[in-house]
C-alpha cells in the first residue's frame, strides 16, 4: 500500500494556507477578549481591553497576505468579490473579511478618538498623522466621549458574531470538502472556532508578558489571572472537540477509517499525537489548571500562565498545520500518503511565512507609538545597582 | 479662483450613482457582460437538441499501452508530472493483497515487476468525470470552473485565480495547478475537438477501443447503443457528484 493518485503528488495547500487560519484565529479570539470588557463588562480585563483590540486590527490587516502569496494570480484576487459566485463557500470571503475589517477598524476609531485628538497638539510627524485619521476633527467633550463609547459598545457587540462568522467560516472551507475524509466533519467550524478564542487569548497573553518585561512594567495579576480563567476553559472545550472527532473517526469505522488511523499513526504521530496532543494540550491543562484553581504565588502562577500561553500557541499552529497539511496527505485513491515539507526561500516558504507572521507585531509597535495600547500601566521601581 | 471646468456636486453625485448601479447591473447579470451563450452554436440550439457528451471505458479491454496519456499530452501540451488522464494497473496477490501503480513517469511504461503471486491483474483508465453535480464548479468562488452546454465541465483560465479549492474538492483527483500557467487544470474531453465533430485524444489513440465517447442525447451513437447493452457504475458515487463516465467491468478494489 502507498498509491497516490498522480496529481497528488503535489501538495496545492501550503504554509501559507496553515498560517492563514492560525492569524483569523489569532483576530478573532483577541477581538473577543476586548469584547469581554466591552460588551460583557469584565473589568478586570480593561488593562488588556486596547491591546486586544489593536492587535486583533493588526492581525487582520495582514489576514490575507498569506491568501495573496498562495494564489497563482494574485491580481485576480478582487474577482471574489466583483464577480462572486455564490454557490462557493470561499465567495464570501472578501465580503465577511472587509466588513469584519471595517467593523473593527470602526471600533478602534472610536474607542481610541480621544486619546489620538490629545496627540494632535504634540509636534512631529505622527501627531500629524493622528490628525489625519481624526479626519481633523478636533472636538472631544465629555458628550462626545458618551457619544464614542455607546457607538463602540455597540460595534463590538456586532463584532462577536461576526468574528465567529469569519473564523466558522474558515473552518466550514474545510469542513465542507466531502472529498476529503480528514477535513469532512459539521464539527469542523466549531473546533475552529474554539481554537481561534485559544490562539487569541494565548498571543495576547504572551505577547503582554513580554512587552511588560521589556518596559519593566508591573503585571497586572487580576488581569492576566482571569486571562487564564478564560484560556483554561476555552481551551478544555477546544481539546475535547477536537477529541471527539478523533473518537467519532475511529468510532464510526467507515471506509476512510482505516487510512486515517494509518494516517494519524505515521505521517502525523510526531505532529498529532505527541506534539499536539499531549505536549501542547495536555501540560498546559494542568499548569493552567494549577494558575487558576490554587492560590501560588505571583511569580510561580506568572510562569505556568505564560508558559501555557506559549504551548497553547503552539498547539494551534500545529492543529492548523495538522488539519490543513495532514488532509492533503491521505489520498484521494484511499491506499497511501503523499508528503509535503516547506521550502525555505520559496515564495511560499518558511521565510515568507515568518515575515508575514512577524509583520503585525511590528505594525502593533507604531500604533503603540501613535496612542498608548497600555495607558493605565504602573512602572516597576529601578533596580538598584549590584542587585 | 474656482476652476471652469469644475463639476458640481449634484453631477458628481449623480454620475457616481450610475456608475454603481451600472457596475452592479453588470455584477448581477453576468450574461450582459460576458455576451452571448457559451456554446458553439450560440445558445440557438434548445437544451434537448445539444450533445449530452459522456464517457465510457471498458477496463476489460485496456491493456496498459498507455497511448491515451501520450496522445492527451501531445494534443494539450500538458506539462510534465501532471495529468489529464492516467492508467492504474491492479495486481491482486493470492493473499489479497492489492498493489496498485501508475504510470506516471516521461515514457509512460509501467515498471517491470519481479515474479509475484498474482492472481488477478487489470488496468484502469482514469481522467475528470464531469460529473453532472461537479463539485470543482460549485466550490470555485469566481465561477471560473463551470459546465458547457454539452455537459462538458471546464475551466476559464483567463478567470481562475488558482487557489486550488476545486482541487482539494475533487473527489477523484483529476485536477492540478499548471505550474506554467499557475491556474487549474483538467481533462477537456479535448472540447476543442469534440465540438468539430472529432474524438478526443486519448478514444482515438486507444487501440483496444477501450475508451469511448459520444452524445446520450442520440440514441445512434455508439456510446448510447453500448451503455444498453453493458452494466456499468461510476466511481465514488456515494459523492453524489453524478458522474459522466461510466465504467464497465469495474472491479470492487477500484476507488
Amino acid at each position: 500500500m502507498n498509491y497516490v493518485f498522480p496529481n497528488e503528488l503535489h501538495v496545492t495547500w501550503t504554509v501559507m494556507i496553515v498560517l492563514y487560519p492560525y492569524i483569523t484565529g489569532l483576530v478573532a479570539g483577541a477581538f473577543i477578549v476586548s469584547s469581554l470588557y466591552h460588551v460583557f463588562g469584565r473589568d478586570e480585563l480593561k488593562p488588556i481591553s486596547r491591546f486586544s483590540l489593536a492587535s486583533a486590527f493588526v492581525f487582520l490587516l495582514f489576514a490575507t497576505m498569506p491568501l495573496l502569496m498562495h494564489l497563482g494570480h494574485a491580481e485576480r484576487a478582487f474577482n471574489i468579490m466583483l464577480t462572486p459566485h455564490f454557490t462557493s463557500a470561499m465567495a464570501g470571503f472578501g465580503y465577511i473579511y472587509s466588513s469584519y475589517l471595517i467593523l473593527v477598524a470602526l471600533e478602534i476609531w472610536f474607542v481610541m478618538r480621544s486619546d489620538l485628538i490629545k496627540r494632535t497638539h504634540d509636534k512631529g510627524f505622527l501627531p500629524l498623522v493622528c490628525r489625519a485619521i481624526v479626519l481633523f476633527n478636533y472636538r472631544d467633550t465629555p458628550e462626545t466621549r458618551l457619544a464614542n463609547h455607546r457607538i463602540a459598545k455597540i460595534l463590538a457587540g456586532l463584532g462577536i458574531p461576526m468574528a465567529c462568522m469569519l473564523h466558522g467560516y474558515v473552518g466550514f472551507l474545510f469542513g465542507s470538502i466531502k472529498a476529503n475524509p480528514w477535513w469532512a466533519t459539521p464539527l469542523m467550524f466549531v473546533i475552529f472556532i474554539f481554537s481561534a478564542i485559544v490562539s487569541g487569548i494565548s498571543v495576547l497573553i504572551f505577547h503582554y508578558f513580554i512587552v511588560s518585561k521589556i518596559n519593566r512594567w508591573k503585571i497586572n495579576g487580576p488581569c492576566v489571572r482571569s486571562m487564564a480563567s478564560y484560556l483554561w476553559a476555552f481551551m478544555i472545550v477546544a481539546v475535547a472537540l477536537e477529541g471527539m472527532e478523533l473518537l467519532s473517526i475511529v468510532y464510526e469505522q467507515t471506509e476512510a477509517t482505516d487510512v486515517l488511523e494509518l494516517l494519524i499513526s505515521t505521517k502525523l504521530f510526531w505532529s498529532y499525537v505527541v506534539f499536539q496532543f499531549f505536549i501542547c494540550s495536555i501540560v498546559p491543562f494542568f499548569m493552567l489548571g494549577a494558575a487558576v484553581l490554587f492560590r501560588l504565588s505571583d511569580r510561580v502562577a506568572y510562569a505556568l500562565i505564560w508558559l501555557s500561553s506559549c504551548m497553547l500557541l503552539a498547539q494551534v499552529l500545529l492543529m492548523r498545520w495538522n488539519v490543513v497539511v495532514g488532509g492533503q496527505l491521505v489520498s484521494k485513491s484511499m491506499r497511501g500518503f503523499t508528503s509535503y515539507m516547506p521550502g525555505v526561500w520559496e515564495k511560499e516558504g518558511l521565510i515568507t511565512a515568518g515575515v508575514i507572521f512577524t509583520m503585525p507585531f511590528l505594525i502593533l509597535y507604531v500604533f503603540h507609538r501613535l496612542v498608548s495600547l497600555f495607558p493605565d500601566v504602573e512602572k516597576l521601581p529601578k533596580r538598584s545597582n549590584g542587585v | 479662483m474656482p476652476c471652469n471646468n469644475a463639476i458640481s456636486r449634484r453631477t458628481m453625485i449623480q454620475r457616481i450613482a450610475i456608475g454603481a448601479s451600472g457596475t452592479l447591473l453588470l455584477t448581477l447579470f453576468p450574461k450582459l457582460t460576458f455576451g452571448k451563450d457559451d456554446a458553439p452554436d450560440g445558445g440557438k440550439l434548445p437544451a434537448k437538441k445539444r450533445p449530452l457528451y459522456a464517457y465510457a471505458v471498458d477496463t476489460s479491454r485496456c491493456i496498459g499501452c498507455c497511448s491515451c496519456m501520450r496522445a492527451c499530452r501531445a494534443e494539450n501540451d500538458v506539462p510534465k508530472e501532471r495529468y489529464r488522464t492516467w492508467v492504474e494497473r491492479y495486481r491482486v496477490k493470492a493473499d489479497g493483497e492489492v498493489k496498485v501503480d501508475v504510470a506516471a513517469n516521461d515514457n509512460f511504461v509501467f515498471e517491470e515487476t519481479p515474479p509475484e503471486d498474482i492472481v488477478k491483474a487489470f488496468f484502469v483508465p482514469k481522467m475528470c468525470n464531469h460529473c453532472e453535480k461537479s463539485v470543482c464548479s460549485q466550490v470555485c468562488p469566481v465561477g471560473a470552473s463551470y459546465e458547457s452546454p454539452e455537459g462538458v465541465v471546464l475551466v476559464d483560465t483567463k478567470r481562475c485565480i488558482g487557489c486550488g479549492y476545486c482541487i482539494q474538492a475533487c473527489p477523484y483527483g483529476t485536477r492540478f495547478i499548471n505550474p506554467e500557467t499557475h491556474v487549474a487544470s483538467k481533462c477537456t474531453w479535448c472540447y476543442h475537438r469534440i465540438t468539430r465533430g472529432e474524438l478526443p485524444a486519448c478514444v482515438l489513440s486507444c487501440p483496444k477501443g477501450a475508451r469511448m465517447f459520444g452524445d446520450l442525447h442520440d440514441p445512434q451513437s455508439h456510446l448510447s447503443v453500448f451503455m444498453k447493452q453493458r452494466r456499468y457504475r461510476v466511481l465514488k458515487p456515494e459523492m453524489g457528484t453524478r458522474p459522466k463516465c461510466y465504467y464497465v467491468d469495474l472491479d470492487l478494489e477500484v476507488i
